[in-house]
């Protein structure tokens, strides 16, 4: 990972895909170059050995919480269903995904 | 009557010599005056607020209000208020009218504070100047040609023009610190999980955390009482008991060690924004307080750390915006993958879009090892740096930002150096910490403020320091001139 990573067409077309963003042709470049200049940043995360370091992953090291399994929630469907771009039924509309 | 301090409207509210009616009126005046030229709000919500102030006063002529019924309050367009349209500042919630209230804004409801609005914030809290807004730029009340700083900008703004007393805010890499130093205001970010998530929109959720904005230590320790403590619907809200904070405001610091660690006063520091910050050390060392030198030695890979972890948890996070069941939808998708991605290209800014693609690399197969468990490695080191620097001191001083408010556009087109701006306040954050700033002097007319971080649950501590501090300074009661 020491070389200096430069991302091009091909990785930032996967990179979309991964986002579900699309880039349009023009900014391909100038979203690789503004992208690469982040990897650089991170490149200097090498500095620091970290081996026997054990990856943090919560500050206070806290485990998950269990509950009960009961109902705790009343519902909100009506005012949930109010927000949806469409629904019909009480469900939400997509556009066809089987023929 | 807004440059009082809460204490003394409450003293006013309880004799009953003001109303929160007219106190509330008063606010929404100076917002129908000064909000056009700030853009401090996205959504100002007079008819609420009056309907608030009116059931704050009928608790206090009953006799059962609180130390905060009737103060009105704007929230950050991060939390969501039932019945309100709440946008994080993004066209993706541009009609998001949230069905639901957050566990702070229920809680600072219960306490019958009237809800003026909700304040501009950079797009999805992802910002350091306020600028990434989809509703446009908040300016700066010193300056109008500098920003607020982010991504509580607009809360920020808001108290330092005296358009509300009090503001929540949030802080995932300094968004409550960093526009509270450039906006001269009193701003705390408490314990990871001290307050809840619950209904705060999330960004990076092992960082993100809410807390008060506000232009007084003593107005802050007031309003974090009130909006803290365990919530069991947040899974990662702290269930260690919160410490009142409004209690030890009083306390001497004598003796008080303070530590200075050399890392925060490097290259890249600037020399007038140094000199503010060591003049207010020295007040505190007038005050009876015992500097001790404790080093942060990994500061500098807290930000590259934090750029990976904090995209790669928002690439997760945001992936709720589907288009499906609320926010933007694109116009005639063709399928549903069409639907997905062209309603995220057009819903979300340049920034968000930036840090989910980051993220979305940063987790993918191939780069997990080299980024995403490198950076939650480095997060681990800068912790235990803090750790050890607690060990020999009570508190850890510094500067919040390497420079007073920067201008508006003069960084919003390079995402490292605006990253970069986040320097001393990203590692409080890693390690999970409590962090504030406090008003301490001017740079060209632009405030500056005294960063104070503690170990966990000291809170009361920082704000007692703070309290002491504004005892003896008067930074921290000055108005710019144009909203007196």
């Amino acid at each position: 990972m020491s070389d200096k990573t430069i991302l091009g067409k091909h990785e930032v077309d996967t990179i979309s895909r991964l986002a579900a963003i699309s880039v349009a042709e023009s900014e391909v470049e100038q979203v690789a170059e503004k992208l690469t200049s982040i990897l650089d940043l991170f490149a200097q995360m090498e500095k620091v050995n970290t081996d026997g370091v054990a990856p943090m992953s919560h500050p206070l090291d806290q485990v998950q919480r269990l509950r009960p399994d009961v109902v705790t929630e009343t519902s909100i469907r009506e005012k949930v269903l109010k927000l949806a771009p469409s629904s019909e039924d009480n469900l939400f509309l997509v556009p066809q995904v089987i023929d | 009557m807004h440059t009082l301090s809460i204490k003394q409207m409450t003293e006013q509210l309880k004799a009953r010599t003001l109303t929160s009616v007219a106190l509330t009126q008063h606010y929404l005046d100076r917002i129908e005056k000064f909000d056009g030229e700030l853009n401090t709000f996205i959504t100002v919500t007079p008819e609420l607020a009056i309907e608030m102030a009116k059931a704050a006063d009928k608790r206090l002529d009953e006799g059962n209000a609180t130390l905060l019924t009737g103060i009105p309050i704007a929230h950050k367009d991060i939390f969501c208020v039932d019945g309100v349209k709440t946008t994080c500042g993004s066209k993706m919630l541009s009609n998001f009218v949230s069905p639901y209230d957050a566990n702070v804004v229920e809680k600072l409801k219960a306490e019958g504070m009237p809800i003026l609005g909700k304040t501009n914030m950079d797009e999805f809290a992802m910002g350091s100047s306020s600028e990434s807004s989809y509703y446009g730029p908040t300016k700066n009340p010193w300056d109008l040609k500098a920003v607020p700083g982010g991504s509580s900008g607009g809360a920020a703004a808001v108290i330092a023009a005296g358009l509300a007393p009090m503001a929540t805010g949030t802080d995932t890499g300094g968004s409550i610190r960093q526009p509270a130093s450039f906006c001269g205001i009193t701003g705390i970010k408490p314990t990871y999980g001290a307050v809840s998530r619950y209904g705060m929109i999330a960004y990076a959720s092992s960082f993100d955390q809410g807390g008060p904005m506000t232009r007084s230590a003593e107005d802050a320790a007031w309003m974090l009482d009130a909006m803290a403590g365990f919530d069991e619907r947040d899974s990662t809200s702290s269930e260690a008991a919160f410490n009142a904070c409004s209690a030890n405001l009083n306390d001497s610091i004598k003796g008080l060690k303070v530590g200075v660690p050399s890392e925060y006063f490097g290259e890249g520091l600037n020399a007038d924004v140094a000199k503010v910050v060591k003049n207010a050390i020295a007040e505190l060392e007038k005050q009876g307080a015992e500097v001790v030198e404790v080093s942060l030695p990994n500061t500098e890979l807290a930000v590259p750390a934090y750029y990976v972890l904090a995209p790669a948890e928002a690439s997760s996070n945001l992936s709720r915006f589907d288009a499906v069941r609320y926010g933007y939808r694109c116009e005639n998708p063709v399928d549903l993958e069409d639907l997905y991605t062209r309603s995220r290209t057009e819903g979300f800014g340049a920034e968000v879009q930036r840090r989910i693609m980051v993220g979305a690399y940063a987790l993918s197969a191939g780069y997990y090892d080299a980024y995403y468990l490198k950076a939650q490695k480095l997060r681990r080191v800068v912790r235990d740096d803090f750790s050890k620097a607690f060990q020999n001191c009570d508190i850890i001083v510094g500067p919040v930002a390497p420079e007073p408010a920067f201008n508006i556009g003069e960084k919003s087109d390079d995402p490292i150096s605006m990253y970069l701006a986040d320097l001393y306040t990203i590692p409080v954050n890693l390690a999970g910490m409590p962090g504030m700033s406090v008003p301490a002097g001017f740079v060209d007319g632009r405030p500056v403020g005294l960063h104070l971080i503690g170990n966990y649950h000291s809170e009361a501590k920082l704000l007692n320091v703070a309290h002491q501090y504004q005892q003896t300074t008067d930074w921290h009661t000055q108005v710019p001139a144009a909203y007196k």
